[in-house]
């Protein structure tokens, strides 16, 4: 099962669709909304999705997964638009045989998840608001020249 | 041919846009496609940050060919979980 949502995940429900009586083992993944960055209070989370395409790589990352780790069953739920502090924003839960898979299969697919699937987060302070994961792309607009921009490109 | 790019997250609020009708010419490729959005939009990335796009719900490669119609994204940093 693969899913975006805008409502509140439920992990038990979710946890629930995996199992079988074959299954020795469930490892059931909560991300959840952190109140703070670097010291400063988070006030909320905002998450935004390339819908078609995150529901894509969902079912990549699942059916790769499955595969390299001989699974019965993974389940994915993302959670997109205002999540608030202390809230689930992903649950992947994973059911194997055995448990050493089980778990090994689960950091897998997080690990995977946050590197290709097209979703963002905006993290809302008191006083602004910053996208996550764009700390190397720090950029700010009005001191950026564009003309030092091209003379850059014309040097490579 | 005529192309409709897609910016999200970060790429939509620099470029002050949810989408942007583009002109390129015939057997333009991906990295075509970066430099003639850097250029109109010259404040969406640093120069020295590859601006990653998806054609039609996939990573596309620099020298992939763009075709008419094709679903034209721009994917910044994600940041899922």
């Amino acid at each position: 099962m693969i899913e975006l949502t805008h409502n509140p995940l439920n992990p038990e429900k979710i946890t629930l669709q995996v199992r079988r009586d074959t299954n020795g083992a469930v490892v059931t993944f909560l991300g959840n909304t952190r109140n703070n960055f670097e010291g400063k209070q988070v006030l909320t989370l905002e998450y935004e999705a390339y819908d078609d395409m995150a529901l894509k790589k969902l079912g990549e990352v699942r059916e790769e997964l499955i595969a390299q780790f001989g699974l019965e069953d993974i389940a994915i739920s993302h959670r997109i638009g205002s999540v608030p502090i202390g809230e689930t924003s992903l649950v992947v839960a994973v059911a194997s045989p055995h448990r050493k898979e089980a778990f090994q299969a689960c950091h897998a697919a997080v690990d995977r998840i946050k590197k290709v699937v097209p979703i963002w987060k905006k993290e809302i302070f008191q006083d602004g608001s910053r996208w996550v994961a764009c700390e190397d792309h720090e950029f700010d607009p009005p001191e950026f020249d564009p003309s030092e921009a091209a003379a850059h490109t014309h040097r490579d | 041919m005529e192309l409709v790019v897609r910016f999200f997250a970060l790429y939509r609020e620099r470029a002050g846009a949810n989408t942007h009708r583009l002109e390129l010419p015939e057997g333009a490729t991906v990295a075509d496609l970066t430099v003639e959005v850097r250029r109109l939009f010259p404040r969406l990335a640093p120069p020295e940050v590859q601006i990653v796009v998806a054609v039609n719900t996939d990573y596309a490669e620099p020298e992939t060919v763009l075709r008419d119609g094709d679903d034209v994204c721009l994917i910044p940093p994600v940041s899922g979980g």
